[in-house]
Parts: C-alpha cells; sequence; structure tokens
C-alpha cells in the first residue's frame, strides 16, 4: 500500500486511490466541481489544485493516482493562490444572479468563493450569455450559469446510461445540451439536479418556491416503488416543499428516480381531509364520531366469513397489523395485501424477497431476468444492474418484453414456455447459468400476476435451484415487488387465513357484506357494488369513489411508519408535517374503529404496537437491516399457460394515488409518452 | 437551427460505405469510434459540403456511438459544416501573418466581389464566405481556402480575378498567385544569383 505526506501527516492508502480520495479519507478539504466519488474523473475544472513535492506545476488532485513517497501540501499560501486563480477564471462568465438563483444557500461555487474568492472583479469584458434550453418539465436549466463541470453529462452517460448530454462548440463558447432539444428519457434525470455544482440545472416544480435555509428536513423512506429509497423530505409549515435523496450504499446509492423526488405535489392535490359518511347515495362530509359508528354498523351483525379486508400498495406495515388485528378479533378470515393478484405467499420468505440484495447485485455475474422491465418498475435496482453491468463480467438475459434497460441484455424470448426449458436445462442459456459462480434471477410482477403466477414461480425456484444459485453465503432468487407495502403485508401476515378469500374471491364472493380497503385503490371496484365499503386512505382515488364510510389517512409523509423494501429491509419513515385537516395516522384510525366495535386492540401507542410487531416477526425489530432468509419449497403447482409477459407498469409517471394526483407527473406523462400513444392531430 | 431545411434522412452512397469500412479497419477492434473524423467529412462531402443532422445520426450509426458523441465532434471542429454553404466555399484566413501581409485588403476584395459579408452566401448559392484562422500556410500569407484548393500570395487584384474565374465557370490555378512556385524567398533568383 502507497504511502504518502499529506500536509506532513503520513497515511498509508490503498492503491489505485487519487490524491483527492486520500485527502477526503484524512478529512483534509480539497474544493472540487468536477470531481464526484460515484462519477468517472474528468479533471476539467482545475479547482483541486494541490502542490506535490518535485512536480515543476501544480497538480490536479482528482486525477493524480496515488504513488509511495509521495508529498503533498494543500495549505500552503501557494496553493492558496492557485486556487484562487482559478475561481477568478471560474468566475468570469459566472452571472451574479445568486439573489434569484435557486442553488443560493447550497451552492458549491457560493460556497468555495467564499473561501478562494475576491471581493471585486479584474474583468472588464461582456459576460458570455447562452440560450435558453429545454429539458422537459422536471429540470430547469440556465445554462449562463454553468461553468462545465461536465457531471450532468457523465451522469446520464454512466449511471443512467441514457447518453443525451454533451459538451457543444469549443472553448469560450461550449455549452452543455443536447443539441437536437428533447427532453432527457430517463426516470433518473433529476439527480443531475443534485450532481449540479452550480444553479444551472435546478428542479423546475420547486423553481421559486423557497430557501432552503428555511425548510424543515426530516429523514423518511419512499414509498413509491418497493426499492425504498432513503429520501430527506424538506418542508415548510404543511407543505412538503422538494424530496432529496439521503445516502444509502446499501439500497439507492445517492440516487433516486424521478417519482421519488417529483410526485410530492400529488399529497396536496386530491386529499381526504375529513371523514365521510354516505348518506342518500351521497358521500357527505362527516364528524369521526360519525364516521366511526357508521362504519361500526356497517360491520355489526355479520359473521366473520362476511367482513373482508384489502390493503394497498402503500399501507404501512402498523396499519397492516392493527387491521389484521381487528379482523381476527371480528372473526374474519378474508385479509389480503395483494391487490394485483400476485401469486405470492406468506410462508416462505425467501419466496418473495430479494435475498440478493441490491448491493449484493455487484456480486452477481449472471442475471435471469423473468418477466420484469426494473426500469420502469425499480429504477435504482435499474442503475444497479447497469452499475454492474459496466464493470464487466456480467451476463444479464429476459424472458420477457424487449425493453432497453441501459445496458445490455440478451433477450431470450418472451413465452413462459422458455422456462420449462431452462429449468430442464435444455436450453441454451441454462448452462450459462449453470456455470456461472453467483447467478441470480429476478422475477417481476408481470409473471407472478398471471393466472398460472403459481406455476412460475416454483419454475423459478427450479431454474434457481438446479442452477446453483442458492448456496451457503449467496441467494441469487430475487421477486422483484412493485409496492412498497408488498413486503411489510406478507411479514405481518396480511394474508388469507385459512379457508379464507383472497382479492378476487372477495371482489366475486356473493359472501362478503362488508369490505374493509386500506388505501386499496387498484382493483376491481364493480366487485364490491354490493357491500359496504370503507375506504381508508390519503386520496380521493378509486376506493374512495366506492366507499360508503370514509376515513382520511396520512400519506408517506406525514406519519412515522414502517415500510418492508423489496430486499426485506424495514425502515421507517418519519413525519415531516401533519395530516392534512381531519385526517389521522393510519392504525390510530384502526385503533379507534376497534374501540367503537367493542374489540379495543391490545396497544394504545406506537411503541406498545411497535413492540407487537416485533413480536410478531423478528423483521420488525431489526430497523434497516436485511435478515438473510432460510431456503424451502414455495410457489404452487399447476399448468404453465404459454404466452407473453406483460409489465404491470406501462406508464411509470403515474402509479399510485399520490403520482396520478401529481401534475408534475401528469406533465411528464405528456412529454414522455412514446411518440405512438402520444396525441396526434390538433395537439400541434 | 432554422432558416434551413434539414434532410430527413441521410445514407453513405456504396462508395463512400467502403471509403468509410476502409476508414474504420485502419483502427483497432472495438476502437472504430476512432474514425469519426474521417466518416464525417465523407458525409460532409457527400452532402454538398454541410453536414445536416441526418448525416451525423448515420455516422452515429455506422460507428455504433452515442449520436451525441458525434454531433460533440461535428461542433468542436470548425471544417464540419452545420450550414448549408455555396458550392465554392471561400475562406480568408485573417490571423497574424495574413494581417500583417495584407488580408484587410483581400477580405475587402472578396465583400466587394460577391456582394456579402462573412457568414453568407450569394443568392445564387454559388459562394459562401467564411472567416477562418490560420490554415497553415503563413510562408505565402495572405492566402484564402476555395473548397479544396489554397490560393496564396494574394492581394486585392489576385482575389478579386481568382473569384471573377470561378464565377464564369473557370478553373483558376491554385498556389502562389505571383511569380512564386512554392514558398522560396521571393527575392531568389536561382543559383549563384
Amino acid at each position: 500500500m502507497p504511502k504518502l505526506t499529506i500536509n506532513g501527516a503520513e497515511v498509508e492508502v490503498d492503491p489505485g486511490l487519487t490524491v483527492i480520495q486520500a485527502c477526503d479519507q484524512l478529512g483534509i478539504e480539497v474544493p472540487r466541481f468536477c470531481y464526484h466519488e460515484r462519477l468517472s474523473i474528468s479533471g476539467n475544472c482545475r479547482m483541486c489544485l494541490v502542490e506535490m513535492e518535485r512536480a515543476p506545476r501544480p497538480v490536479a488532485a482528482c486525477a493524480m493516482p496515488v504513488a509511495d513517497g509521495m508529498v503533498i501540501r494543500t495549505n500552503t499560501e501557494k496553493v492558496q493562490k492557485m486556487r484562487q486563480a482559478v475561481m477568478e477564471f471560474l468566475l468570469i462568465n459566472h452571472p451574479l444572479d445568486c439573489p434569484i438563483c435557486d442553488q443560493g444557500g447550497e451552492c458549491d461555487l457560493q460556497d468555495i468563493a467564499m473561501n478562494y474568492g475576491m471581493d471585486r472583479s479584474r474583468y472588464t469584458e461582456e459576460k458570455r450569455a447562452v440560450k435558453e434550453k429545454a429539458y422537459g418539465p422536471l429540470i430547469k436549466p440556465v445554462m449562463t450559469r454553468c461553468i462545465h463541470c461536465t457531471r450532468c453529462i457523465r451522469f446520464c452517460r454512466e449511471v443512467a446510461g441514457v447518453p443525451e448530454l454533451g459538451g457543444i462548440g469549443r472553448g469560450a463558447h461550449m455549452e452543455v445540451g443536447t443539441y437536437v432539444e428533447k427532453v432527457l428519457s430517463s426516470e433518473l434525470s433529476g439527480n443531475i439536479i443534485d450532481l449540479c455544482p452550480v444553479g444551472a440545472l435546478t428542479s423546475k416544480p420547486y423553481a421559486f418556491t423557497a430557501r432552503s435555509w428555511e425548510l424543515k428536513k426530516t429523514e423518511s423512506i419512499d414509498v413509491m416503488d418497493a426499492v425504498g429509497s432513503n429520501i430527506r423530505v424538506d418542508a415548510r409549515g404543511q407543505a412538503v416543499m422538494r424530496i432529496l435523496p439521503r445516502i444509502n450504499e446499501d439500497v439507492n446509492e445517492e440516487w433516486i428516480s424521478d417519482k421519488t423526488r417529483f410526485a410530492y405535489d400529488g399529497l396536496k392535490r386530491q386529499r381526504l381531509d375529513t371523514p365521510f359518511v354516505r348518506r342518500g347515495g351521497k358521500l357527505q362530509p362527516a364528524s369521526w364520531d360519525e364516521a366511526l359508528a357508521a362504519a361500526a354498523a356497517g360491520f355489526k351483525g355479520l359473521k366473520g366469513r362476511q367482513i373482508a379486508a384489502i390493503a394497498g400498495d402503500m399501507a404501512d406495515a402498523e396499519s397492516m397489523t392493527a387491521l389484521k388485528d381487528l379482523m381476527k378479533a371480528a372473526g374474519s378470515p378474508n385479509i389480503d395485501c395483494r391487490q394485483d393478484g400476485a401469486a405470492i405467499g406468506a410462508s416462505r420468505r425467501a419466496g418473495y424477497i430479494f435475498n440478493t440484495t441490491i448491493a449484493g447485485i455487484e456480486r452477481a455475474d449472471v442475471c435471469l431476468l423473468i418477466g420484469v422491465n426494473p426500469r420502469l418498475e425499480a429504477p435504482i435496482i435499474n442503475a444497479r444492474l447497469r452499475k454492474r453491468s459496466r464493470m464487466g463480467g456480467f451476463q444479464a438475459a429476459s424472458v420477457g418484453p424487449e425493453v432497453d434497460l441501459t445496458y445490455q441484455v440478451k433477450y431470450l424470448g418472451n413465452d413462459s414456455d422458455l422456462l420449462e426449458a431452462i429449468a430442464s436445462g435444455s436450453h441454451g442459456f441454462a448452462k450459462v447459468l449453470k456455470s456461472a459462480e453467483r447467478p441470480m434471477l429476478i422475477v417481476g410482477m408481470g409473471a407472478l400476476t398471471r393466472s398460472d403466477g403459481g406455476a412460475v414461480l416454483s419454475l423459478a425456484r427450479r431454474i434457481a435451484e438446479t442452477s446453483g444459485m442458492v448456496g451457503k453465503d449467496w441467494n441469487g432468487f430475487n421477486v422483484l415487488h412493485t409496492a412498497a407495502a408488498r413486503v411489510g403485508g406478507l411479514d405481518v401476515g396480511f394474508v388469507p387465513g385459512a379457508g379464507g378469500l383472497d382479492v378476487s374471491g372477495i371482489l366475486d364472493s356473493s359472501e362478503v357484506k362488508a369490505v374493509y380497503l386500506l388505501g386499496a385503490d387498484e382493483i376491481e371496484m364493480d366487485g364490491l357494488k354490493d357491500a359496504f365499503v370503507v375506504y381508508q386512505g390519503h386520496h380521493g382515488d378509486a376506493g374512495a369513489c366506492a366507499a360508503d364510510v370514509i376515513f382520511p389517512g396520512a400519506a408517506y409523509t406525514e406519519k412515522n411508519a414502517t415500510y418492508v423494501n423489496a430486499e426485506g429491509r424495514a425502515q421507517q419513515t418519519n413525519l415531516a408535517v401533519f395530516p392534512p385537516g381531519e385526517a389521522r395516522e393510519d392504525w390510530k384510525i384502526i385503533r379507534a374503529l376497534s374501540d367503537v366495535m367493542g374489540k379495543t386492540l391490545p396497544y394504545g401507542a406506537l411503541a406498545e404496537l411497535r413492540a407487537a410487531m416485533a413480536m410478531g416477526n423478528s423483521v420488525f425489530s431489526a430497523i434497516g437491516k436485511v435478515k438473510t432468509a432460510g431456503w424451502g419449497a414455495f410457489g404452487a403447482g399447476g399448468k404453465l399457460v404459454p404466452g407473453p409477459f406483460q409489465s404491470p407498469i406501462d406508464n411509470f409517471y403515474m402509479t399510485d394515488p399520490i403520482s396520478r394526483a401529481s401534475v408534475t407527473m401528469a406533465a411528464c406523462t405528456d412529454a414522455m409518452a412514446p411518440a405512438n400513444t402520444r396525441k396526434t392531430g390538433t395537439d400541434g | 437551427m432554422s432558416a434551413f431545411e434539414q434532410p430527413k434522412s441521410f445514407a453513405f452512397t456504396g462508395e463512400n460505405l467502403t471509403r468509410a469500412k476502409q476508414h474504420m479497419a485502419k483502427y483497432p477492434e472495438g476502437r472504430q469510434n476512432s474514425a469519426v473524423m474521417p466518416l464525417l467529412d465523407l458525409a460532409q462531402r457527400q452532402h454538398d459540403g454541410w453536414l445536416p443532422l441526418a448525416a451525423m445520426d448515420h455516422v452515429a450509426e455506422v460507428l455504433g456511438m452515442e449520436p451525441i458523441r458525434v454531433y460533440e465532434v461535428a461542433n468542436f471542429y470548425t471544417m464540419y459544416n452545420l450550414k448549408p454553404v455555396g458550392r465554392r466555399h471561400v475562406q480568408v484566413c485573417t490571423n497574424i501573418c495574413c494581417l500583417l501581409r495584407g488580408s484587410d485588403d483581400v477580405e475587402a476584395a472578396c465583400r466587394k466581389e460577391l456582394g456579402i459579408d462573412f457568414g453568407e452566401t450569394t443568392d445564387d448559392g454559388m459562394f459562401t464566405l467564411t472567416e477562418v484562422e490560420c490554415l497553415g500556410a503563413c510562408v505565402n500569407a495572405p492566402m484564402m481556402q476555395i473548397n479544396d484548393d489554397y490560393y496564396e500570395d494574394l492581394d486585392a487584384k489576385s482575389a478579386a480575378k481568382i473569384l471573377k474565374e470561378l464565377k464564369n465557370g473557370g478553373t483558376p490555378k491554385p498556389g502562389p498567385q505571383n511569380a512564386r512556385k512554392g514558398c522560396e524567398p521571393i527575392t531568389y533568383k536561382g543559383k549563384g544569383a
């Protein structure tokens, strides 16, 4: 390991690091604009200049590999002078518009200029201006502010896999842009806003709405997909102003998808902020007492089997636990958290989680995708697969829809018959899987929600077993969920009890007289026409329309709740703003109803409920961690139905009540729709 | 990028495709992107001296490159014309050596003869006048380049004469326009003189 001296202190660092990384390890601050630890090194901003002994000129710390015996100085007067000079050049063309710039207060250029900038400019010529550009509804470019660090170009090329940005022109005329005006076609495009060290790329929906220092920052978890990205919710008063990623190397690194970042405006629209009771065929606002009484009256006198409950895709584990316990008290086995009818059982945990873990993808060498489009279903996991693919020595193949996943995927075809062939070893790819050291497969909801989902699942298990995916320190079997609530629901055991009905059973059965919908909007509401329906949720979506009693609940930013992500990692959201109006935290609503129904649940505080959850499943006692799940039999028999797989998501930007209520997401849907689905004719 | 029309499609002719393949074969396997510059030049020659978007996209496709990377290259170098040019592209050097040797006169003569300013094209689409940086013929300054030919050792008169001749469909002799053959000293009269 090379030993070098930085500012008189001797350090030993890993070979292959650069000087700036060594400085970072030592905690020595080196200013930088173009260098970013997750992107390739470009070395063009020159801000990180340091002095190196025996070098005739200053060296760029970000691009200089460490070597044995190197002597680096970062704190001399000469270094200070060099950085001042670089700063002066960077500021030549940078406008002095900080007061009207959204980056103000969290701007690298502003901060570093405080240290190395001069108080006046010696530049008397005219500053350059760059023509307005358009990057679509999410990103607001003010390229006059650009300092050409090329972070956005490198991000699009390396991480997002949509090489659409480039440096056009040269010298003083260089502009970062797409050349042909186009909307960035990436589900991760919002991350270039965070990467931009200046105010050249800022958030369009957030533009001019708040200053960073007046926001209350709350660490939380995203529920737009099953990844469970770590986020920071920035709120002012009672409004969520923006959502930013938090670093979690095991989950989302420091990226989040555009839906995670921009769907927050949906939290302000279509909200249920007061209880409703249907009177004379019309939903009318009511008090909590009236609504609870109406709901209790609806359930009264019904036998257990006549009652059912369905949990939606954004339900938290606490409220599902409470509802499960309430249903148990009412004697009903008819509970289900699988709105889409996915054929996954709760009995064997390894059969419904992403066993490899997201970070584990980087250790895999072969990956088989089954009926899944990770780019739309979990962009963050897709980015991890792309990262793995870029490392080399990785082979991906797909049985499913032929889509551009931004990395090389061998398309085996789209027919469930192929799985049989791979499992039996007669397909060519079976050999590739067998000879791989750490093979993995990802089976998606597109495959498991089919009528033969159970058979597909057991076939996937057979493929995993026959190709040695399950070993002592490696489990390559993965289910990729699309719903944030799903794994939590299965962990809680929110599935039909003995003789109980599942979702389709509840919808078809004439026996069921009353149904409790916990944020369930993605089901055929026609099946509930004759039943008494209680809807608890935060948005006036399909479920609320079909309801007889509505309990206004809290969205994910408004409660302290537990969600288990696809990997089986339990994580907790924190209350950033209070629920609007009369809305309440979800588990408390169920607790209150249990009181009115005379079946009071045995917990009165969140801590007691969480203790009960941890007793029921140890997953909930290890927050933030993934527990390895034991292997065993799962899946169902039955015949495979030949035919193509279809991804459950065709519009990435609108998948749940929040994103459906979001104006930004609607604008994205319009802008990014493939040309053939776009309106034609009179819309110009 | 308006005021002129971008063609919808572009494809190399069979002959040019063969040439393109030859250029690509010069580079080691997997490094075919290196041929982007000669291929862009081929495309520009095939397309009346300028590169439409469709041509850049075609080059990107032939090389398996990302289109934006081709745009970057084409935008970086001034000798790729991204706008239509006249059939004769008159490029007058105004850099230091030419300037000292009287490029101002040459420039004025060109403006007068063609009736257009730098960056403009004559109405008949015959000439485009462009100001360029050093073309590396300083020893024969001042000079201008018309399509592939260098016209050197110019003055106002000879520059006007060349343009007139081109207008009339003639082919003026490229190279030095004074008594010089190459870049020998102008007073040099042979051995022993």
